[in-house]
């Protein structure tokens, strides 16, 4: 069977055969990468947006967009197309270089995230020795994104959002960051390869008995904060702050918010389905057996995706049965509860890994 | 600071205060209402509504309308609540004629004054998620409201502004898939119900933002003038349909449901339980509506005697009051609407006061505000 380890291979050994100047050579294959890291990541968001509004539509006793295209799979380019050519407005008294700037960053920042995400047995942009760390720390380059996009607004109600969602993701990067070391402790490594070879023989969320349940959940909870999705959106709050921090953006520049939440969404999802659902490891139990030879028959990238888009999924269901928090609650939430817990836990995963009691 | 800002005096106050304008347009205030908050941070200091956005002088249009006419103009004000704003506005001119209201068309007033209320109350429950943050009640509660909204439109011929009462009675007789239409409506919304509190009531989050903010107190929602479910909420017996019974209010069980508290859950409580005493209502009555006339008999031109006629109902939202001054002619000398909205909106800046914005929020939708009922 051809994995896309393979395919990348052989696209290699063409290129190494065409092009015989080593720097050149990885500048095109960077390049390529690049520019097809772009399009699948537009085609991604395209692809959550248009689940989303489906996901949303059958919650909802709804048939959702079924206009535009074969089950209105096209509704969503569409709607871009209409932003493509909205006015991007700039307000007169905003700071015009931040206000420009920052929907920039955003989908930078996510843009950067995406490298060390392991999609396939061999297929990853960039295996990084500090894979885990990387995330993390890059991700929540993010918030200055939004306080800058809050702050040049000159409204009042970006203020408020831009201000919510520093404390929000400032607080909640904590909780995800001690999930994630949860994990990093048991495998010994912040690599995303060695992370997904680790579970070869099961899953962590089943290898690690409840502690690493508990992770999992905080994670779930932290990173849906942490992407300011629903029931944690207080930085947007249609209903109190209108739009929150992208209240005056318009157009393109508001796509781009968009895309970037959306973009996002997967990367926090992906990151779960590694650390905690084996990323691209199929459904293995103990060693050797009949059971996971079967199971190695569906290919990586099915078992990454499938996982991810399951996390999304869920994450999505948050989003259309929840109410909102208040900003009090959400921050109690935080410091008073997930905080504290997420800091037992470690404690006793690192038991666990100490001794060596996980299967 | 931008400097911009400086420029703008009421950015933030010398106090330090920051100033920000919710509304006229604001996807919370369910119409054109401003309020001007205060905050300290995230907390509410002072809150001021602003109104006459959609003041239509209504009260003096009245004045130039004939009593067959001036019923209708009164289905734009509470609109979630037309049939029962007609209904009060026809009480006042059958006082003032004296004619006796056939039995028929009394008990189907009252059907369909509770039905009005259902939709309302359904309504309501899906905005109060929606600004909360969770849309999906949203759907739910038009899923029941449509229904409804069809028994109207093959009886009244309008979905949301039925106009279907005459001075005496009803303009028609009632459409042969009424009563079982209603009937099927009593057994699915009974069962919805318990969705709704699957949906939202249960909800962890939804009892933590409603538990314990927006106190009324029952002394401030006296002297603040509430009614309806935000009065009883508070205590306040004040159920006209119960002290002051018309139409066929007087030959059905039904209970005026209280609150003690007065918070925002007490609020929402009140009006789910609501909802299933209207359906009793409904049941008790439309197994029994008598034969007859549809509507008593009066003149063309209708001249109510000198005086004065006052007359009350108990809308979705409180009591509306409808004081008609003649003096003898063929319109009214003078109009006046006491509505609900109004007196409800009133206390909002003493409920929120200290609260976070986003209970503001959460306040006025338990406020069940509808504002061209307030403006008029």
């Amino acid at each position: 069977m051809i994995t896309l380890s393979e395919i990348a291979h052989n696209i290699h050994v063409k290129l190494s055969g065409a092009i015989t100047n080593e720097t050149l050579l990885s500048i095109t294959e960077m390049a390529i990468v690049g520019i097809i890291l772009l399009g699948s990541l537009v085609m991604l968001s395209f692809f959550l947006g248009y689940m989303e509004r489906k996901v949303a539509a059958f919650m909802q006793i709804r048939l959702g967009p079924n206009r535009v295209g074969p089950k209105g799979s096209l509704q969503i380019v569409a709607d871009t197309v209409k932003l493509l050519f909205k006015e991007g407005l700039t307000p007169n008294a905003s700071d015009k270089f931040l206000f420009n700037t920052a929907p920039y960053i955003m989908v930078i920042t996510t843009m950067l995230v995406i490298a060390p995400i392991a999609y396939s047995s061999g297929f990853q942009i960039w295996d990084t020795s500090i894979g885990v760390l990387y995330v993390s720390s890059v991700s929540s380059v993010s918030v200055i994104g939004i306080l800058m996009a809050g702050w040049s607004s000159n409204n009042k109600y970006s203020l408020l959002g831009a201000m919510r969602c520093g404390a929000q993701i400032v607080s909640y990067e904590l909780s995800i960051g001690l999930s994630l070391i949860a994990i990093v402790v048991l495998t010994g490594s912040l690599r995303m390869s060695d992370i997904v070879m680790s579970q070869a023989d099961g899953w962590w969320i089943f290898k690690g008995h409840i502690p690493v349940l508990i992770a999992f959940v905080i994670f779930i909870i932290a990173s849906t904060a942490e992407i300011n999705r629903a029931p944690f959106d207080l930085a947007e709050a249609e209903s109190e702050l209108t739009a929150g921090f992208h209240t005056e953006y318009s157009g393109m520049k508001f796509a781009m918010f968009l895309l970037a939440e959306y973009i996002n969404l997967f990367i926090v999802c992906a990151m779960g389905a590694t650390l905690f659902l084996g990323g691209w490891m199929p459904l293995h139990f103990g060693a050797d057996n009949a059971f996971n030879h079967a199971m190695d028959y569906i290919p990586g990238f099915v078992w990454f995706f499938g996982k991810t888009f399951f996390l999304i999924f869920v994450i999505m269901w948050f989003r259309w049965t929840f109410p909102r928090l208040r900003i009090d609650q959400l921050l109690n939430l935080e410091w008073k509860y997930l905080l504290p817990i997420s800091m037992i836990n470690i404690l006793l995963v690192t038991i666990i890994a100490i001794f060596g009691w996980h299967f | 600071m931008i400097e911009h800002n400086l420029l703008e005096p009421d950015m933030i106050t010398e106090d330090g205060d920051f100033v920000i304008n919710i509304g006229p347009q604001h996807p919370s205030t369910h119409g054109v209402l401003h309020l001007k908050v205060w905050l300290d941070g995230e907390t509410v200091k002072k809150v001021e509504p602003h109104l006459g956005y959609i003041h239509r002088s209504i009260e003096k249009m009245c004045e130039s309308l004939s009593y067959r006419q001036y019923i209708f103009s009164t289905s734009r004000m509470d609109y979630l609540s037309a049939h029962i704003n007609n209904q009060a506005c026809a009480l006042a001119v059958e006082m003032g004629l004296g004619v006796e209201v056939p039995d028929r068309a009394k008990v189907i007033r009252t059907i369909l004054a509770e039905l009005t209320r259902l939709a309302s109350h359904a309504l309501w429950w899906g905005c109060m998620g929606l600004d909360l943050g969770a849309v999906t009640p949203f759907f739910y509660a038009f899923r029941e409201r449509e229904f409804i909204n069809d028994i109207m439109e093959e009886t009244c011929g309008a979905r949301l502004t039925q106009n279907f009462i005459v001075p005496g009675g009803l303009m028609a007789d009632i459409h042969p898939n009424f009563v079982p239409k209603t009937k099927e409506l009593i057994k699915m919304f009974r069962a919805n119900i318990d969705e709704y509190n699957q949906l939202l009531t249960g909800n962890v989050i939804f009892q933590q933002r409603t538990q314990n903010v927006g106190f009324l107190s029952k002394e401030a929602a006296i002297s603040y003038g509430t009614s309806g479910p935000v009065a009883r909420a508070s205590g306040v017996s004040c159920d006209v349909r119960k002290h002051y019974p018309y139409d066929a209010y007087d030959r059905v069980q039904f209970k005026e449901i209280l609150g003690t508290t007065g918070d925002s859950w007490e609020r929402y409580v009140i009006r789910i339980d609501e909802m299933r005493e209207s359906l009793s209502i409904i049941e008790q009555l439309i197994d029994n509506i008598p034969e007859g006339d549809i509507v008593a008999k009066t003149k063309q031109v209708i001249k109510l005697p000198k005086g004065e006629f006052y007359s009350r109902v108990e809308t979705a939202r409180g009591e509306l009051g409808v004081l008609l001054v003649s003096d003898g002619g063929s319109t009214p000398y003078r109009v006046k609407f006491r509505s609900p909205n109004f007196s409800n909106l009133s206390a909002l800046g003493h409920i929120a006061k200290g609260s976070k914005i986003g209970d503001l929020v959460a306040m006025m939708a338990t406020l069940d505000l509808v504002i061209p009922d307030v403006d008029r």
